[in-house]
């Protein structure tokens, strides 16, 4: 839904609604130009990739990038290895987060008020200052160039904002509806599954889509843990494409890799733009 | 019957809440203690990576560090530049997008789309712009005649620090945005109203309505992308691994080199302390200076 | 079916915040007790203290002979109404209804058969395989009363079920309520706010405020004969005139006129005087004590006029009275009379009514 202002008329059009254009105009250049040039750049023949001055629209398309890393390089195989990651530590997370938002939420636990500053004040460490720490026990438990070395840290980064963000969709709920199914003679885990699970759906795939695109992205824990060409996700991959030839670094593919490997997120933002939007207000603000 | 009803709710609490606080305590308490720890040794080539106590030796060496406090300036500076240019910026992306206009929630999406990408991918993006020879920032300079000859963006020290900057800002400014646009909607439409009713005008309603009201989501952001971006890691890596010299080595690269590099693994966890430390103690201010806001907020209300 | 027993309850959660205070009442089978109060008075706690839903810090639930006071809710064999009603959104108006009975391991010919007998008893029929959005409020507070119905429970605990009714609508279900709950023989406890409820359709009502049961009685001798100051004043609208009067030989003295306190008391030196504004009348010739006073304000109120007089010969006492319309009463002079037997007596410092012959 889009509101629009009360109409002008139409042969004078205000010096604020120029205004307003022109930034609108600014923001879209900002934010896809970038992007643009990825696209641009993947479907160029390496002639017109390294031509000076720029070729800006490619004189002849061509997929030979693409090709090249689907063809010459396990490229599916990192997309693969993002997405078992990516998907079972969200499900993990949710699993494991969800139970706990709701007890945060509810039951009045004595101390709750310190275990929701920890959950909130863990948000804020970069995971450089725990990568040793859990570099040592992938090592210890012989994790490493397993899948497991990935999604546990991946579950955990993301429990802090699935607690938050389900525990303030706990509290919006009417607590008249747990009261009633409590009447009825729903005991709390029965509660939880067939009343709550159901109203909650709608948070559980906000959350779900950030903690999956937190995971996707995630990058010093896949460059430490994993060193296994096979296992790699496509960060690591595709950072470590530009590093492998010393003179000649292959822009178009590396640009097919960019494209490729954000298109998952690109639908995921165009498909949930305003659960991701609700999702990531609910997490921060209510902090 | 002894159990009170109050006591079996606490321990199904405790039940649904103890997985979710054992994982946490394994990937955030343990990692951080355990530097502690290993801060206290010397444990690298020189001692065949076996432990050897060494007291506050880690912590004397790193005062005389020249490249350790190297790497906090540009650290402090990278975040301190960064995330002022995100708030500016990411203040006026709200404000435009809180205005009315066809197909804003496209807009809104499309502005959205950079925070969701992966640092990584995105820092050969912004390496492949910035390029000294074939990078189409160069060449959009020099077709305008800003530049004579292309700048070598990434290899020139004085100009590195700031390529990451943008790169980084374009990432980050959207997260900011979003928030801030939050916070916008959240300001009833009849304050200004009032304000307007009583002659003021745009630019006031903004410095007096907007801005305070705002002030809350601006700080929390601020905190957000603050300790966010003093720990940042993928988009240097990818873009400059810390070069041209060391021009843009930030802590977070100076520890992972420490460690996986020289395999100095007692050094590195002092390293982790230290800025675990600093950074705690700069989120310790930021929260008492948004609870004392709060504070003043709450008295100032009812009127 | 059980009678409902509550003995000492009280709820404490901080030491300055005890929404009840040692409460004990018996509701038995077959009555219909309405918890009347204004907000925070501590009836919904008792509410959920009977629901189980809140423990009490001290005191005893009691249905039957069963001791319930620990038992989690689901146990209780209770039933309740909510005020948003507490519908189930994700299912259909019968599995709402059904939920509870599932639950307890009902087989489903007895659940049909149950929700059937209810559904036309509340003319639900066509509604059963609908979800609660897309119901109006009139039948969602319909679904909402056959999932307690249907449980045919020892209790049935209603939770201000008519305030999210719009007025008209409101007045209907009010009538439903009563024919519905006089048809069995379960103890009732409803809560409201709303004293025409209250009075409407309770067997008995308890007034609580501040925690505290201030009266327990029929409706009408709580309208009669308000136990204290807070109940004349909260019972009745427009409400009571409450005046503080001095005293003197068996009198008090409002005005030029003498009002006969009652016998059996020794006279105090003030009292507080009570007057309900409908029992204010215009004086007749046999009246032997006449009050003057000048109309200040006069509110038509439809089929009445509610006038603020002020009673000559006091420093600006107002009066209100409730009197026929169709007059041009605004700045006029009139006599009124009040009729002895309308008047209550409270004493000053403690509110409490004072004792009188009546009955």
């Amino acid at each position: 839904m889009t509101l629009v202002q009360k109409d002008a008329p139409l042969d004078v059009v205000p010096p604020r609604r120029w205004g307003l254009a022109v930034a609108v105009g600014l923001l879209l250049i900002f934010s896809l130009a970038p992007i643009l040039w990825q696209v641009l750049t993947s479907l160029k023949t390496n002639a017109d990739i390294a031509a000076v001055p720029n070729v800006y629209f490619p004189r002849q398309l061509t997929l030979e990038h693409y090709i090249e890393l689907f063809r010459r390089r396990p490229f599916l195989r990192y997309m693969l290895n993002s997405a078992f990651v990516a998907s079972v530590s969200t499900l993990l997370c949710l699993l494991i987060g969800t139970p706990a938002a709701y007890a945060l939420a509810r039951l009045r636990l004595p101390g709750e008020r310190f275990i929701l500053a920890g959950v909130l004040i863990v948000t804020l460490f970069p995971y450089i200052l725990l990568f040793l720490g859990l570099l040592e026990l992938v090592r210890t438990f012989g994790l490493a160039n397993t899948y497991l070395a990935l999604i546990v840290p991946y579950t955990a980064m993301n429990l802090p904002l699935t607690i938050l963000v389900m525990r303030s969709f706990f509290q919006q709920l009417p607590r008249d509806l747990e009261d009633s199914a409590k009447i009825d003679g729903y005991n709390t885990g029965q509660m939880l599954w067939q009343i709550l699970l159901p109203l909650t759906l709608p948070a559980l795939v906000t959350t779900g889509i950030l903690a999956f695109i937190a995971a996707w992205n995630e990058f010093i824990f896949a460059l430490t843990f994993i060193t296994r060409e096979s296992m790699k996700t496509v960060p690591v991959a595709v950072a470590q494409l530009s590093g492998t030839a010393v003179f000649e670094i292959p822009y178009g593919a590396l640009a097919a890799a960019t494209v490729v490997g954000t298109l998952p997120l690109v639908i995921l933002v165009l498909l949930f733009q305003r659960r991701i939007v609700q999702g990531l207000t609910a997490g921060a603000v209510k902090g | 019957m002894n159990t009170t009803l109050r006591d079996q709710e606490r321990r199904t609490g405790w039940w649904l809440l103890t997985p979710a606080l054992l994982l946490l305590l394994l990937v955030y308490a343990y990692p951080i203690a355990r530097s502690f720890g290993l801060s206290l040794v010397t444990q690298n080539l020189g001692t065949e990576l076996q432990p050897v106590f060494a007291g506050l030796d880690n912590y004397s060496r790193m005062a005389l560090d020249g490249r350790f406090w190297q790497t906090i300036g540009n650290t402090v500076f990278f975040t301190v530049v960064s995330v002022i240019l995100e708030l500016l910026l990411g203040l006026g992306i709200a404000l435009v997008l809180n205005q009315a206009f066809p197909s804003r929630g496209a807009v809104r999406t499309i502005a959205l789309l950079p925070w969701a990408l992966p640092t990584a991918l995105i820092a050969t993006t912004w390496t492949w712009i910035f390029n000294d020879q074939f990078g189409v920032w160069n060449d959009i300079l020099l077709r305008l005649g800003l530049i004579q000859t292309g700048v070598n963006w990434l290899g020139d020290p004085n100009w590195a620090m700031w390529t990451v900057i943008a790169a980084d800002v374009w990432k980050t400014t959207p997260f900011i945005a979003i928030l801030l646009l939050a916070g916008l909607q959240s300001i009833p439409p009849d304050l200004y109203e009032a304000h307007a009713l009583d002659g003021a005008t745009r630019w006031q309603s903004f410095y007096r309505i907007t801005l305070p009201l705002l002030l809350p989501q601006i700080l929390i952001a601020g905190l957000f992308r603050f300790a966010q971006a003093f720990g940042v890691f993928d988009l240097v890596q990818v873009m400059t691994g810390g070069g041209p010299g060391g021009a843009t080595e930030t802590v977070s690269l100076y520890i992972y080199a420490t460690i996986m590099r020289y395999l100095d693994f007692g050094y590195g966890a002092a390293l982790v302390v230290v800025t675990f430390v600093i950074l705690s103690l700069a989120v310790a201010l930021a929260t008492w200076g948004l609870a004392r806001l709060r504070a003043v907020r709450a008295i100032g209300e009812p009127r | 079916m059980a009678k409902l027993e509550l003995r000492n309850l009280n709820k404490t959660y901080t030491p300055r915040v005890v929404p009840l205070k040692e409460l004990s009442l018996n509701v038995e089978n077959g009555e219909f007790l309405t918890l009347l109060g204004p907000s925070g008075c501590g009836k919904s706690t008792t509410l959920r203290l009977i629901a189980g839903l809140e423990q009490p810090t001290r005191g005893e639930v009691r249905i039957g002979d069963r001791n319930v006071t620990h038992q989690p809710p689901g146990q209780r064999n209770i039933a309740m109404v909510f005020q948003s009603y507490a519908l189930y959104p994700h299912m259909t108006v019968y599995e709402n209804i059904a939920s509870g009975l599932k639950l307890r391991r009902m087989a489903s010919a007895e659940i049909q058969q149950r929700i059937g007998e209810v559904s036309q008893f509340l003319g639900l029929g066509e509604l059963m395989q609908r979800k609660p959005g897309q119901l109006s409020g009139g039948q969602r507070q319909r679904v909402a009363l056959a999932r307690a119905l249907v449980r045919r429970p020892d209790v049935f605990l209603l939770d201000e079920p008519l305030s999210n009714l719009d007025a008209l609508l409101r007045e209907q279900v009010r009538a439903e309520l009563k024919q519905i709950f006089a048809a069995q023989p379960t103890p009732v406890v409803y809560v409201t706010h709303d004293q025409t409820e209250a009075m409407t359709l309770s067997t008995r009502v308890a007034v609580l405020n501040d925690g505290f049961l201030q009266q327990l009685d029929s409706p009408k001798r709580i309208y009669v004969r308000p136990a204290n100051r807070f109940v004349a004043s909260f019972i009745g609208s427009p409400q009571m005139n409450l005046l503080h009067l001095k005293c003197e030989g068996g009198f008090a003295q409002l005005g030029r006129c003498k009002l006969p306190l009652p016998s059996q008391v020794t006279v105090p030196p003030e009292v507080i005087f009570g007057i309900r504004p409908e029992h204010v009348r215009l004086v007749r010739p046999e009246d032997q004590q006449v009050l003057q006073g000048r109309v200040v304000l006069v509110e038509n109120l439809g089929m009445s006029d509610l006038l603020t007089v002020q009673v000559e010969g006091t420093q600006g006492t107002l009066l209100r009275a409730l009197l026929p319309p169709d007059q041009s009463w605004s700045g006029k002079q009139i006599s009124l009379a009040l009729p002895p037997e309308a008047l209550h007596w409270f004493d000053v410092q403690t509110g409490d009514r004072l004792p009188d012959a009546l009955p």
